[in-house]
């Protein structure tokens, strides 16, 4: 073997392919991969480091940014954390209407992530059809809170306001209309010839090297392991409803593909049961250490000033102890590992982002094979620098 | 199977290399001499009773106030009975150097990259160990808690009025 035979690429930093900042140094011999390195961390900002000194409340506008395609997910995940550490126990409502939204949210990501495949092996019609039914999510969010992608969704011990008639008309209305435009989707690659060509066999890996890595989510399950948190540990009532999880067996980029698919339909049957069957009542409970009081309370109610100016100036300590909570995110478990002393902030919490765990197999993944696999076994691994980097 | 089960499990196996456990929290909690760190990993993932084969998160902790101060805690998953444990060893503040588990779990060479990255903690044998996220040049390791994220110049927000 001699080196001088080899070329080597820079993939990244900033590549139109990578979809995402992140940089491989691929050692090429001709158009096959031999091996390659992977810088990542450009866009780290230190979460973990500025949370310990973020009161608990404040810490939602950094899982916000952690996977931006599907923040409502992180921000729920990080409040649920927070409740199992205080004991809160949460009503239906709140419950169902955390489903409908983390499902929403993993929508989303699997719509980017998919559509991306698409793009990446030719075909860009798809992406354009499912990027208009994503702003439809981002519609809701916006009629919900106001904001679209970095959404600060949610609170400790419930949500800022309940939902609107407005937004279940939308909601009802994107579930109507989504499933047309996922059945053209389909009909467009699922048994494209060239779609199977290019992503059957590609980035395979198998379910014991899956584990190995700390795979888990969409990438996991297309190997075939049948694990999804929503399931084994069912939080925030998942366990009221009726779902598939669908598993793959190549573990390749097309199971991948498939698997996403296929829970987006079932995402889309929870919003439905979740939206059809929410209990009546209020959108949060009682936690008024936390929860910050209702404005109007504020301005004639002396409890409620009290509370409203010690939450704001981040007075209130949490009870010691740690927690590890998880939930299903768009791309697979999301992790807080939460340690508190009894301060007003954190004293450590570690996220476990499911994408820097598994996107350490791809050299692995990619060994072998040609340059414009790689591009789509890494877009359909969906790593998302936001969560890369934290 | 119960806690019992693998905390007596553990200490048939390591007697004086188990320092303490603890279920009050939401899991199962064991302190580990670092010495024994390894094994008890590989005790965990390879026995044939235990089986935990899935490496949820390995990160760092620092505690200045300790005698060993720098820890590093890994949390292990048993899928098929959905059973969690938390593993922890806590390591001196000169010299922090544990066994790698990068042969175990291919999920740990990241992981311990970053938190060597973080908190300075060497990971013997593993194949490439260098800071991942930050960049190469930093000359600390900026999670220890020596280092207060706000602008010390500040005196509007004395720490002592927020309870830290």
């Amino acid at each position: 073997m001699n080196d001088a035979l080899y070329t080597t690429l820079n993939l990244g930093p900033t590549h139109p392919a990578t979809h995402g900042i992140f940089q491989n140094v691929l050692t090429m011999d001709g158009e096959r991969i031999i091996d390659t390195e992977q810088t990542i961390g450009y866009i780290h900002r230190a979460f973990e480091k500025i949370a310990e000194r973020r009161p608990y409340y404040q810490v939602t506008t950094l899982t916000d940014r952690l996977n931006y395609c599907s923040s409502p997910i992180n921000n729920i995940g990080w409040q649920m954390t927070v409740e199992k550490l205080l004991g809160v126990k949460t009503t239906h409502r709140i419950d169902y209407m955390r489903i409908i939204l983390m499902e929403l949210a993993r929508i989303t990501d699997h719509l980017v992530c998919n559509s991306v495949i698409g793009v990446d092996s030719g075909a860009l019609t798809g992406f354009v059809y499912l990027f208009q039914e994503r702003e439809r999510v981002y519609e809701i969010y916006e009629q919900l809170c106001g904001a679209r992608l970095t959404t600060n969704i949610g609170r400790i011990g419930g949500f800022e306001r309940d939902f609107s008639p407005e937004v279940i008309k939308m909601i009802y209305a994107f579930t109507d209309r989504l499933p047309k435009i996922l059945h053209q989707f389909e009909q467009l690659l699922m048994r494209n010839r060239i779609f199977m060509d290019r992503t059957i066999n590609v980035g395979p890996i198998s379910a014991e090297r899956a584990i190995n890595y700390g795979f888990s989510g969409p990438n996991l399950r297309a190997a075939g392991v049948d694990y999804d948190v929503r399931v084994t540990s069912p939080y925030s009532s998942y366990d009221d409803f009726d779902f598939t999880i669908p598993v793959g067996t190549n573990g390749d980029t097309y199971d991948r593909f498939c698997v996403r698919q296929e829970e987006v339909w079932q995402s889309l049957k929870l919003i439905r049961n979740a939206l059809d069957n929410l209990p009546e009542g209020k959108h949060y409970v009682d936690v008024p250490e936390f929860y910050l009081p209702p404005k109007e309370e504020v301005y004639d109610k002396m409890e409620a000033l009290i509370w409203h100016f010690k939450i704001v100036m981040g007075e209130i300590g949490a009870p010691a102890g740690e927690v590890y909570h998880s939930v299903e995110a768009g791309n697979g478990e999301l992790g807080f590992y939460l340690v508190s002393d009894g301060g007003r902030t954190p004293y450590r919490l570690h996220f476990r982002r499911p994408c820097f765990i598994y996107y350490q197999a791809l050299p692995e993944m990619i060994r072998g094979g040609v340059l414009s696999d790689a591009i789509l076994t890494m877009s359909s691994m969906n790593v998302i620098a936001g969560e890369l980097d934290a | 199977m119960d806690n019992a089960f693998i905390t007596g499990k553990l200490k048939t196996r390591f007697t004086d290399g188990i320092i303490s456990t603890d279920e009050t929290s939401d899991m199962l909690t064991v302190v580990v001499s670092k010495e024994v760190i390894h094994d008890v990993i590989f005790f965990l993932k390879e026995n044939q009773s235990l089986g935990f084969t899935f490496l949820t998160t390995l990160c760092g902790i620092h505690y200045p106030e300790q005698k060993l101060p720098l820890g590093v805690v890994y949390h292990l998953h048993r899928f098929e009975g959905n059973e969690k444990i938390r593993i922890k060893t806590f390591l001196p503040l000169k010299n922090p150097v544990i066994p790698t588990v990068t042969d175990l779990f291919s999920a740990a060479d990241w992981m311990e990259r970053e938190t060597y990255d973080f908190y300075g903690i060497i990971f013997e044998g593993h194949p490439n160990l260098k800071r991942i996220l930050n960049v190469e040049y930093m000359d600390y390791f900026p999670m220890r808690k020596e280092y207060p994220l706000e602008d010390q110049t500040r005196h509007d927000k004395d720490d002592r009025f927020f309870g830290r």
